[in-house]
């Protein structure tokens, strides 16, 4: 994991050479900082040396230090210009809330069609599911906002799209009516970014499914006289979610992808939406913090799938 | 190759069956006419690409005319009715563009008095057909009994006065060629990293199956707008970027196509007549060009096609981002670009169209892969 996360960062660093746009010109004409502080950067992070050495430096004070180096912008540190506030936090919540929903529908929607098969509530599912998975993102997050404004008409009962929260909740302490408020900032999200993962998990637990239907051990099962009920449920899909327990991990790329465009669209105070103004700003160590950050949300992702494949699949063993 | 059973009826007598065997090549097509959503995503990308590579012809404008007194109009609305009776042939009436005094809103007013009927293969701006031949006539354009031309913008216009119908039809071309040129690079990487990495196995694979887990390490979307960004930031001619944006969907995606390659290699591998081969002597070069790449080959159509709507959303996503396809060049992510704030959906939805294009296409292309491979294998191999 390691060496990989090394790797990237090289990608990332070299990435970041090759951008045009000189941040050092920038942050000299920069008011708040001041001569010593830019003399004193030049001198941390080998700004006028060559490239490689700069990358060292730079990996230096990341290893030695955990420092990623400081924003041209904020003149803060970069994890502190990217976690900034509750980013972090609202990141994990949007992410793993997503995934999760994503997979309390799909999951039985896939039993469903696999018990169905051919019949037209399968193929209605299957198209619905695909129509998810080629909407993209931003185009969708569009749509809902154009629906919920121009059409329902939200902001006539008070409500705000974008954000987290409407204005009047920002500062107020946690109540039960904030808690509502934030819902409903947070299910155009949800419905963004979780349609776009669906398609594949029905998909694979239709056809997981219909494998193992189809095994002797099943057939035995019927042969016992069990409800069609439980051969279902306690034979089958038990050991047909499996495979899907590995997807977890490859379904992470596009949880990354949805929701950095849909923080962007529907504005929503996340890593993602820190990254983007980084990228807008050229804000050089910001963007590669994040790129690093990405990276290791979802190297963590995969590690977490491995683990709990393990857990779901007492026949698998890592050496 | 495999007998199949068929159906064959006589004109008299009784049905009987009759053993007819099929190649492989009948056999794919024939569980492909099965798929019937797949036959109707493939006939729509086939639409999809005949209009764009007659696009010219199809729009009534040129794609860069700026008509200012129309910025922003919308929708043309087509008229069968009027107070002569019914008209089988719709037409449209020629529309001026007034101000609200108060909130200086544009509001377009039809003038009712003469009407301009929808006619087919009129003159107009003149265009290359092909990249070749120069020609000037366009499907259609709205004209009077006098010759006299009204604008039709059948899906609106931009904030330029620039017709939405013929953008959509122009950025229909990029939109459709990002992902066939992502693949010309990728399979040729795809091919030499996945069947050296599948054939000999061992130290060489290890090595490019960790180089390829790097790139799949990061997450492409966040690396594409850093490459992008790095693009865009060098005022370069349209056409650079163009293909700098394809280059750099080649570097995220081509570990995931040289993984799928190596995969159908290792498998193939395995096989008898691979051993035959090599026993009778055919060198590892040959082995893989002649006896183990074209057994993949169906694969790497489907693994093609899969491959096309992926990169088909991340060219939409990039370009609406504005870190994709520049102008003047247009393709349907960069046409949403203009639809980027709520206020000016609100004011404007028409500008949203572009999008709807990107889902049937992406949807056609998801489908017509799904049911090549369900015609190539029945198993799931992507």
């Amino acid at each position: 994991m390691l060496p990989l996360l090394i790797l990237v960062s090289v990608i990332s660093f070299g990435l970041i050479q090759v951008m045009p746009g000189d941040y050092l010109t920038r942050a000299r004409m920069n008011p708040q900082i001041t001569q010593e502080t830019f003399s004193q950067m030049m001198a941390n992070y080998g700004l006028d040396k060559p490239f490689y050495v700069q990358y060292w430096l730079w990996l230096k004070q990341i290893v030695t230090k955990r420092d990623f180096g400081t924003s041209f912008e904020t003149m803060r540190p970069v994890y502190w210009t990217l976690f900034m506030g509750d980013r972090l936090m609202w990141t994990i919540v949007i992410s793993s809330s997503t995934m999760l929903l994503t997979w309390l529908i799909s999951i039985p929607l896939g039993i469903y069609s696999a018990t169905h098969q051919y019949k037209t509530s399968d193929h209605t599912l299957t198209f619905f599911g695909f129509l998810g998975l080629s909407i993209p993102n931003f185009f969708f997050a569009l749509v809902v906002l154009w629906l919920l404004v121009a059409v329902f008409k939200v902001g006539n009962y008070g409500l705000g799209v974008g954000g987290l929260f409407d204005n009047r909740f920002i500062n107020a302490p946690w109540s039960l009516a904030k808690i509502r408020n934030v819902l409903w900032h947070i299910w155009p999200a949800w419905l963004v970014i979780g349609t776009s993962g669906m398609a594949g998990l029905l998909r694979y637990m239709r056809g997981s499914l219909l494998d193992t239907l189809s095994l002797q051990y099943v057939q035995t099962a019927r042969a016992k006289g069990l409800s069609e009920r439980i051969v279902v449920y306690k034979h089958a899909v038990r050991n047909a979610i499996n495979p899907l327990v590995s997807m977890l991990g490859m379904n992470l790329p596009t949880l990354v992808s949805g929701s950095l465009v849909t923080a962007i669209v529907l504005n929503l105070p996340t890593v993602e939406r820190a990254f983007w103004s980084a990228l807008q700003m050229q804000d050089t160590y910001v963007i590669m913090g994040g790129l690093l950050f990405f990276s290791l949300f979802l190297l963590l992702g995969n590690l977490l799938a491995d683990i709990l494949l393990a857990w779901v699949d007492p026949r698998i063993r890592y050496n | 190759m495999i007998g199949l059973r068929r159906k064959k009826k006589l004109e008299e007598g009784p049905e009987y069956y009759e053993y007819v065997s099929l190649s492989q090549g009948q056999m794919i097509w024939r569980a492909f006419r099965k798929h019937h959503l797949g036959n109707i995503g493939t006939a729509i990308v086939l639409i999809l690409v005949v209009s764009a590579v007659f696009a010219d012809f199809i729009s009534p404008y040129d794609y860069k005319a700026q008509y200012n007194a129309y910025s922003f109009s919308p929708l043309s609305r087509l008229h069968f009715r009027s107070e002569d009776g019914f008209s089988l042939r719709p037409f449209v009436y020629k529309t001026t563009r007034q101000f609200d005094r108060v909130t200086y809103q544009p509001t377009f007013l039809e003038d009712t008095s003469t009407k301009y009927y929808i006619r087919f293969f009129v003159r107009g701006s003149s265009y290359k057909l092909l990249g070749l031949l120069k020609a000037n006539i366009h499907l259609f354009g709205a004209y009077s009994k006098d010759g006299d031309q009204a604008m039709l913008f059948l899906l609106g216009a931009d904030g330029f006065g620039r017709d939405l119908f013929t953008r959509t039809m122009i950025g229909g071309r990029i939109s459709l060629a990002v992902g066939p040129l992502v693949i010309l690079i990728i399979f040729p990487i795809g091919i030499v990293m996945g069947g050296i990495s599948g054939y000999y196995g061992g130290g060489v694979d290890m090595f490019l199956q960790r180089l390829g887990e790097v790139f799949m390490a990061i997450p492409g979307l966040p690396i594409l707008l850093v490459m992008g960004a790095a693009l865009s930031g060098f005022g370069l001619p349209a056409t650079i970027v163009f293909l700098g944006i394809i280059i750099a969907l080649s570097i995220v995606s081509w570990a995931g196509m040289a993984r799928i390659i190596r995969g159908q290699v290792l498998a193939i591998r395995q096989m008898d007549f691979v051993a035959a081969a090599q026993a009778a002597g055919s060198s590892d070069l040959r082995t893989i060009i002649r006896h183990i790449i074209p057994n993949v080959t169906s694969y790497l159509v489907v693994a093609a096609t899969l491959t096309i709507p992926g990169m088909m959303l991340y060219e939409a996503a990039l370009s609406f981002l504005g870190y994709g396809i520049h102008e003047p060049m247009t393709s349907w992510g960069q046409l949403l670009n203009a639809a980027t704030n709520i206020s000016g959906i609100e004011e404007h939805p028409w500008l949203l169209i572009p999008g709807v294009f990107i889902v049937i296409a992406v949807l056609a292309f998801n489908f017509m892969g799904d049911a090549l491979r369900d015609a190539v294998d029945p198993f799931t191999i992507v």
